[in-house]
């Protein structure tokens, strides 16, 4: 892919047209599981767009260096241990933090859409580029954790940003907010994720109707 | 592929330099945090020992001695488990009990237990669980009051039969929606006490014999 006037246009698709959730269907395992509260998602979304952005970038530096069946081998390299690293590091500075996301910060390493672009996209376009989309991979997958998290805990506990303390520091808990009703447990259920999931999915298929051309 | 399809040696020297770059950097991740995870989960035990004491021995200076003891029948597993014995000048004031229910809904569930030396129960707290969301996660303390219902019960005011949830047949209340969760802490609980019971004099003289192994500065 060379760098063409609709080069922003394609970097920043991930976000919203080719989002890693919404359109691809990709990395919906840590979503569901993760998004009972919107500091869980804030979080695992931090943690996955940061690994994203690194991984994808030294990817496309190696792009012209690396043959083809060696690229996917590397991608699992540099992913495993950058999450290794994340993952040692969330557990000695953020250690409830740590506890309240358990497996999901180990398990980014064999996130598909995360893994994907790091394979596909990196080995094909520039580091710009790659740099760019990977962002707004990452953003638009951190997008989707924070509304379904937000959604979920809202209707799931009447809170919001429950636990933000684990994040921020003990100062932080003020920012908690309690809402004047209890909470509808299912939300937080994993079948509360589907439905919201599905909300999610309905709204934005009704908000392209109108921008996709038939094809 | 559509371009760059690489050179086979620089392909090799890159992937071997980014082994080692993996290698050198996991491993100067796990230097740097080994220390610190260490001491947060040293803190996390010792916030946890607290929490299950009488609320008149939190704040003394107390000392604590860690013993490990094995029952596979009354603890819940086959491994060792910690027991600290928690004495002033020699005297007993508690026992604390990282024992695991073995029976939760998805998998063990581990408590913190306080045992007074006349054998009541001063607290529960689950540790570590994979209860159900929402039903079984009640045994958390910040969750729901239901661990609470055990404090000040003893054995011997109870008797072993009535040491069940209401369901068969015994006083505790059971998480509505987590009767087997209710059900194996209750188990968990009783059992313990059924052990500090057995092993309370050989428990004191072992916690006894090793603060005499190394006196308190």
């Amino acid at each position: 892919m060379t760098p063409t006037t609709t080069s922003w246009h394609e970097a920043t698709a991930p976000l919203w047209r080719d989002n890693l959730v919404l359109a691809q269907f990709l990395g919906l395992c840590p979503l569901l599981a993760v998004t009972t509260t919107l500091v869980n998602g804030l979080a695992l979304g931090i943690a996955s767009a940061a690994i994203i952005v690194v991984a994808s970038t030294t990817m496309a530096l190696l792009r012209r260096v690396l043959v083809p069946a060696a690229r996917l081998l590397v991608a699992m390299l540099i992913l495993a241990a950058l999450v290794t690293a994340l993952d040692l590091f969330t557990e000695a500075v953020l250690y409830d933090l740590h506890g309240a996301l358990g497996l999901f910060i180990p398990l980014i390493v064999v996130n598909s859409g995360l893994l994907a672009h790091a394979e596909n996209v990196a080995s094909r376009c520039s580091v710009a580029f790659t740099f760019l989309s990977a962002l707004s991979t990452g953003m638009g997958f951190l997008l989707v954790l924070l509304t379904l998290g937000a959604l979920r805990e809202i209707v799931g506990h009447g809170t919001l940003l429950a636990g933000i303390e684990m994040l921020a520091g003990d100062a932080s808990r003020a920012l908690t907010v309690e809402l004047p009703f209890g909470g509808m447990l299912v939300a937080s259920l994993p079948p509360g994720a589907f439905f919201f999931m599905g909300l999610l999915l309905a709204l934005r298929n009704r908000l392209r109707r109108g921008a996709e051309a038939p094809r | 592929m559509a371009n760059a399809d690489g050179n086979p040696l620089l392909t090799a020297l890159a992937v071997a330099a980014l082994a080692a770059a993996a290698f050198y950097s996991v491993d100067a991740a796990f230097d740097w945090s080994d220390e610190r995870i260490a001491a947060n989960e040293r803190a996390r035990v010792v916030a946890r020992l607290n929490s299950v004491l009488e609320a008149g021995l939190r704040d003394r200076d107390l000392t604590t001695t860690l013993l490990a003891v094995t029952d596979a029948e009354l603890l819940g597993t086959d491994d060792p488990i910690d027991v600290f014995v928690l004495t002033d000048r020699g005297a007993p004031m508690a026992t604390v009990f990282a024992t695991v229910a073995p029976h939760g809904y998805n998998a063990e569930i581990g408590l913190l237990i306080g045992i007074s030396p006349v054998g009541t129960v001063t607290g529960v707290r689950a540790v570590r669980h994979r209860e159900t969301q929402g039903l079984g996660d009640a045994i958390e303390v910040a969750k729901s009051d239901w661990m609470l219902q055990f404090d000040g019960k003893a054995l011997i005011a109870t008797t072993p039969e009535l040491w069940a949830i209401e369901q068969d047949d015994g006083v505790f209340d059971a998480i509505s929606g987590a009767t087997v969760t209710s059900r194996a802490v209750v188990g968990a609980v009783k059992n313990t006490l059924l052990y500090f019971e057995q092993h309370r004099d050989e428990l004191y003289a072992r916690a006894a014999a090793a603060a005499a192994e190394t006196p308190q500065p």
